[in-house]
């Protein structure tokens, strides 16, 4: 009974990630023994020649030269003698043997995908001892109980029963993204054929027609592709979309949250945004209430500069900023975005409206300039014009507080003893709880709230 | 050939030319005078299986079962020379690329594989053998070594007269003599009279870096400035390691102090199989050391003398291949020792902190999903 046993390709230096195939010493039908050449490959190091390792027959080649294989990918095929202790299966299938470690099914019940290293990084990292660096990628963190691992057969495996074609078709295969075991095979002794290749290719790209694009009336599907016979469209996350997800998790599961409720009466701050909108001096720029709303948030920074910090967690320290950089979470075509104003606590109310107003324009029209979403100390999310009351945001990662502006209504109000109608308007502040303690948040909050109700207080203040 | 400097042949003790002639020396030769045809072959039939193994062990780095292997191919004569002057009084500090050594002191070979398939840092009894664990921090035991060989002194094992004498052999390369640590063992050996013989195999790089970037003069000429007797030897030259090493170790043993010998010799392989030698040296170097290999020169001498019968060829051969085999399946047949037992060797006695610091880990290695595969 015939056994097989699949070679991958070995780690030849320390850390290295991959190699290029040179030469094969080798080919189907040789009967080879142990330690005769077997293939020449080339690393990131050196010319290294692999001595065979198994006394057998090459059943197949599985990567052709040229090819660039990533270390622990299988690279050749042997059947060797059935004497072997562990290669043996019942019903005479073939087994592969890896040399690279494999991971034991777990006993746990929760079994995800193996979490990524969390630094999301696009450099190789120089973490070995001697050697060229591992390539970007290469590192995943180890899973632990309440996390999850990938399941035993999940990537990598490889099908038991050999899969015949020659090392150009599986090239072709390969660069076509076409999984070689899930093609039919139509050659002499089922050899698969480029044909074979080419016409799985044109079939899959058949399926994928639903493509959408940016034109198309729902935006949200472009560069998606139909799924589950058409009722789904799946769409790769990237872009904005990537990285707003990787901030909101980093943010939420890093920084405890907490937020504080405000309901207030901004009937003085509507008579005040009336009056800004006839003044001569503020002709050129547009007064809205968020104007004021952020003119409040600096005065309450200014009374409580603590909440104006940030917590470096790799340094043990609490960074105390003493420049404000006021972040406001604006929806683009792009996606959300939260551009800031660099040293807002230092503008006077015309140019804080210039600003604003400069950075909703730059937003709406999508040029907003990479460094206006870098360095933010503090953000405003002003939810108000969607007709929505109030939520709890989210941090953006690396500031420790950001008010959510709810929507102004007119609504009946205990005024000087009697029901009136007043503009009423809901605050939130949320906060990062590791470094900001609930009274710090309540004050803070409290004085957005005063100068919103009263905005000759921040007269008093200012 | 340079005609000075620390690749030149300046005052080499040679007692067997590349052709496997046999010469003479006025001072070490008598030391090599019990060297009969029988012993003879018993170092050339060492050197033989030593490099077999080394071969195996290499094939097996590139088919992905070791993560890393380091070749002592063409150092074959110093180690086994040096390896047979000693006796089981005297305890070895090697380096990391000492096989041949190990051989000589008993250590069966497949176990040096378990700390290059990552499996232990060191894997004999260094007291059973007077083979002290692999260092791969380089020149950092010679201070160790030292160590040792001072307290033999304060033990009486030197200077009695009885077989119970023993020394120190602290081998290290080129590169380690530029290193802080062995300066200073050199001045606390020299200073103390400890016992111990500095055995410097000067295969001429420090992985890439040449002999000639680390000194002006021959490495065996650093030895007079911290006042220890020193020796040049031809490091491929088996009989000449053995005449000095043996020298070395009756004065070291009888008290009189230290001794460095430098055996000059090439590094046929790689520094190790992360190592691509031709970047940095030229082929025609490695022509002019293959003819000076220190295995054929024996077999030359031996054959030259009719004492190389082809019975003892077969037994080699066989031996050889026979411990290739053994070797691949011992390697193969390893498992990963438990992660707890890298505590074990901390203390030699039962130690507080260390049993909670491994109830500790036990801990936490059990809150991974994978245990045990990370170890």
């Amino acid at each position: 009974m015939p056994s097989f046993e699949t070679f991958h390709m070995p780690d030849a230096g320390e850390g290295l990630t991959e190699a290029d195939v040179v030469t094969w010493r080798v080919a189907a039908g040789d009967t080879v023994e142990v330690n005769q050449p077997l293939v020449e490959i080339e690393t990131a190091k050196s010319l290294v020649e692999l001595p065979c390792p198994v006394d057998g027959v090459v059943v197949e080649l599985l990567v052709a030269e040229g090819d660039t294989v990533e270390v622990g990918a299988p690279i050749v095929r042997f059947q060797v003698d059935g004497d072997g202790p562990d290669l043996d299966v019942p019903g005479g299938a073939s087994t592969a043997d890896a040399p690279v470690p494999s991971v034991p099914t777990p006993e746990v019940d929760a079994v995800e995908a193996m979490e990524p290293d969390p630094a999301p990084t696009d450099e190789a990292s120089g973490a070995v001892l001697v050697g060229y660096g591992v390539s970007a990628g290469s590192a995943q963190r180890r899973p632990r109980k309440e996390g999850a691992l990938d399941p035993i057969g999940g990537a990598g495996e490889v099908s038991d029963y050999p899969v015949l074609a020659k090392p150009p078709v599986r090239k072709l295969a390969r660069e076509l993204g076409v999984e070689i075991t899930t093609v039919t095979p139509s050659g002499p002794g089922g050899l698969v054929t480029r044909e074979d290749v080419e016409q799985a290719a044109k079939a899959r790209s058949t399926r994928a027609l639903t493509t959408y694009d940016a034109n198309d009336d729902q935006p949200w599907l472009e560069s998606g592709y139909s799924a589950d016979g058409g009722r789904s469209t799946r769409v790769p996350v990237k872009s904005v979309r990537k990285r707003t997800a990787e901030a909101m998790v980093k943010s939420a599961f890093t920084a405890p949250h907490v937020t504080v409720f405000h309901t207030a009466d901004v009937t003085a701050t509507m008579d005040l945004v009336k009056r800004l909108k006839a003044d001569r001096d503020f002709q050129d720029v547009r007064v809205t209430p968020l104007l004021i709303v952020a003119k409040a948030l600096l005065l309450a920074v200014r009374r409580h500069p603590e909440i104006n910090a940030s917590w470096d967690d790799e340094a043990r320290e609490i960074v105390y900023k003493h420049y404000v950089n006021l972040g406001i979470a604006a929806s683009t075509p792009r996606g959300l975005l939260v551009p800031n104003i660099k040293d807002a606590h230092r503008l006077p109310l015309h140019e804080l409206a210039l600003e604003i107003g400069e950075l909703t324009a730059l937003a709406r029209e999508n040029r907003t300039p990479p460094g206006a979403l870098a360095g933010g100390t503090i953000s405003i999310t002003n939810v108000g014009p969607l007709g929505i009351d109030t939520g709890t945001p989210i941090l953006n990662p690396g500031e420790s507080a950001i008010l959510a502006f709810g929507a102004i209504r007119e609504q009946p109000w205990v005024h000087e003893g009697e029901i009136k109608i007043r503009w009423v308007t809901q605050l939130a502040l949320s906060f990062d709880h590791r470094l900001v303690d609930g009274e710090l948040g309540a004050r803070v909050l409290a004085d957005v709230g005063r100068v919103m109700s009263d905005p000759a207080q921040g007269l008093v203040w200012g | 050939m340079d005609a000075h400097g620390p690749l030149s042949e300046e005052g080499l003790v040679r007692l067997l030319d590349r052709t496997g002639a046999r010469l003479d020396h006025p001072d070490f030769g008598a030391y090599a005078a019990e060297l009969d045809a029988a012993r003879l072959r018993a170092m050339w039939h060492d050197m033989t299986v030593v490099r077999a193994f080394d071969r195996e062990a290499t094939s097996l780095q590139r088919q992905g079962e070791l993560g890393l292997w380091v070749e002592a191919v063409g150092q074959e004569a110093a180690q086994i020379g040096s390896g047979h002057a000693m006796r089981p009084s005297d305890f070895v500090f090697p380096s990391y690329r000492e096989h041949g050594v190990a051989h000589t002191r008993g250590v069966d070979l497949p176990e040096i594989l378990r700390i290059f398939r990552g499996l232990q840092h060191g894997a004999w009894d260094p007291a059973a053998h007077g083979f002290h664990l692999y260092t791969l921090v380089i020149g950092a035991h010679s201070l160790h070594a030292t160590g040792y060989a001072m307290a033999m002194a304060r033990d009486g094992l030197v200077g009695t007269g009885q077989d119970t004498d023993g020394a120190v052999v602290c081998y290290f390369g080129d590169g380690a003599t530029s290193q802080g640590d062995v300066n200073e063992a050199l001045t606390f050996a020299a200073v103390n009279d400890a016992p111990i013989v500095f055995f410097v195999q000067n295969n001429q790089f420090a992985i890439s870096e040449p002999a000639t970037r680390q000194s002006r003069v021959p490495l065996a000429q650093r030895g007079a400035g911290f006042g220890v007797p020193s020796v040049r030897v031809d490091g491929n030259d088996v009989i000449a390691c053995y005449a000095v090493t043996q020298w070395a170790l009756q004065h070291a043993r009888s008290g009189a102090g230290p001794v460095l010998i430098e055996a000059f010799t090439y590094r046929v392989g790689a520094h190790t199989t992360s190592d691509d030698p031709t970047r940095y040296r030229s082929h025609a170097d490695e022509a002019y050391w293959a003819e000076r290999d220190p295995i054929a020169r024996l077999e030359a001498h031996l054959r030259e003398l009719g004492e190389l019968p082809d019975e003892a060829v077969e037994a080699a051969a066989s031996e050889a291949k026979e411990l290739g085999r053994r070797t691949r399946e011992t390697v193969k047949s390893w498992e990963r020792p438990a992660v707890e037992t890298m505590f074990d060797h901390v203390y030699a006695e039962p130690h507080g902190t260390v049993a909670a610091e491994r109830a500790w880990f036990s801990r936490y290695e059990r809150s991974f999903v994978d245990q045990g595969v990370h170890a």
